[in-house]
């Protein structure tokens, strides 16, 4: 259980090993949307390695990166699908990114690391909370710019309509792109001090 | 007029990195050295000029609702483009295996020079999301495609040249352990990015 949890915090997907940056930080502007990503990117990165794990050993290896983007092509596609069909108006609003979950570097590099050598119940739990693991950097980072940003959370309004009265403003600097990746750059600062004080 | 437009707008207000965050594994990884920073960005730009406008013209001529009434009339209301991903994502993968071959038979000197990066290309957001953006932005012709992918690489290119840069500067300045290395990596990046939209106004 314990080699499972690692991605959670130790081994976090984005803020250790620096993988999956590329589509994320672009739809953490709200909370709604980067929860949707997180769960996508969860289910796709699970049962892609559940799939690669079951057919591990008839891949050939010198083409086992092609065979590995058209299985995880072949998911993102249904997830796309799913999302059009029940949540059209996030599914807009994500637009290319969930295409984008194919070169998501979390998958291709849980698919090398770990489903190519695992057996396929483990693949599909070391997914999942690889998925989970992102999902909560998404989350912290979506949280932090929805709130400063737009004085909301999953679109319900938090701060008090009296704090405006009083001269409060919503900092619009959190909405525009730069700052997702300077609170990702500060996580990683509040991270790294913290596990040097456990040691 | 136009095309400067796409060409202007695609390298400075919608930069791949500081607008989109694509690619930015690889420019997080490649970034150590200004050589192999200029290296990589310089396979980006060539592996997004050639791919989009094949991209293009597949979304065109095969996927779009409709697209495929050029071949009967019949199929009027065949819409494939559920397909676009996999479809996107095999052209590519396919584009760069083919163009690692070339390029080692033909040139031993570019082959050294960009090697070693073409096999990560293939997995480069940058170059997927610059197909589906093209895609999204429904250009009228293939050159507008064509400067899009021009605008997008030569923008990718400066955006870790420029990065590589300071990184270089960077191993002489006091930072706090904690934030050594990664953490600083992406404040700057952001930073960078703060500065990048003072094009908006243009």
């Amino acid at each position: 259980m314990k080699k499972y949890l690692g991605p959670l915090s130790k081994d976090n997907p984005i803020l250790v090993q620096l993988l999956g940056i590329c589509s994320a930080l672009a739809v953490t502007a709200q909370l709604k949307p980067a929860v949707v990503m997180a769960l996508s990117v969860t289910v796709v990165c699970a049962f892609s390695n559940f799939v690669i794990s079951l057919i591990r050993n008839t891949i050939p290896p010198r083409i086992r990166i092609i065979v590995q983007l058209l299985i995880v092509s072949f998911l993102v596609i249904i997830v796309d699908q799913f999302l059009q069909a029940f949540v059209y108006d996030i599914s807009k609003m994500l637009s290319v990114f969930v295409g984008l979950i194919i070169t998501n570097c979390i998958i291709m590099g849980r698919l090398e690391a770990f489903a190519l050598s695992h057996a396929p119940v483990p693949s599909f739990f070391d997914g999942i909370f690889n998925g989970l693991g992102y999902g909560l950097v998404l989350t912290v980072v979506a949280i932090c710019r929805e709130l400063l940003g737009s004085g909301t959370l999953w679109n319900y309004p938090i701060i008090p309509a009296s704090f405006y009265e009083h001269g409060y403003m919503n900092n619009g600097l959190m909405i525009l792109p730069p700052m997702a990746l300077i609170l990702v750059g500060v996580l990683i600062w509040m991270r790294n001090s913290k596990l040097k004080q456990v040691k | 007029m136009e095309l400067a437009n796409i060409f202007v707008r695609s390298i400075f207000i919608d930069n791949m990195i500081f607008a989109y965050f694509l690619g930015m594994c690889s420019y997080l990884a490649v970034s150590k050295n200004v050589k192999t920073a200029f290296g990589l960005g310089v396979a980006v730009c060539f592996v997004l000029i050639i791919t989009m406008p094949v991209n293009y013209l597949i979304n065109k001529y095969l996927l779009q609702s409709g697209a495929l009434k050029w071949i009967s009339a019949d199929w009027v209301n065949v819409d494939l483009s559920f397909l676009t991903l996999i479809i996107f994502i095999a052209v590519i993968a396919a584009i760069v295996q083919l163009l690692e071959m070339v390029i080692e038979r033909f040139s031993v000197s570019l082959y050294q020079a960009l090697g070693i990066f073409l096999p990560l290309i293939a997995v480069n957001c940058a170059i997927l999301g610059g197909s589906l953006f093209m895609q999204e932005k429904n250009f009228p012709d293939v050159t507008h495609s064509f400067v899009y992918a021009l605008g997008s690489g030569i923008g990718w290119m400066l955006a870790i040249v420029a990065f590589a840069a300071i990184r270089d500067r960077l191993k002489y300045s006091d930072i706090p352990k904690p934030l050594q290395g990664n953490g600083i990596a992406y404040i700057i990046t952001g930073l960078m990015g703060i500065g990048f939209m003072a094009f908006l106004g243009i």
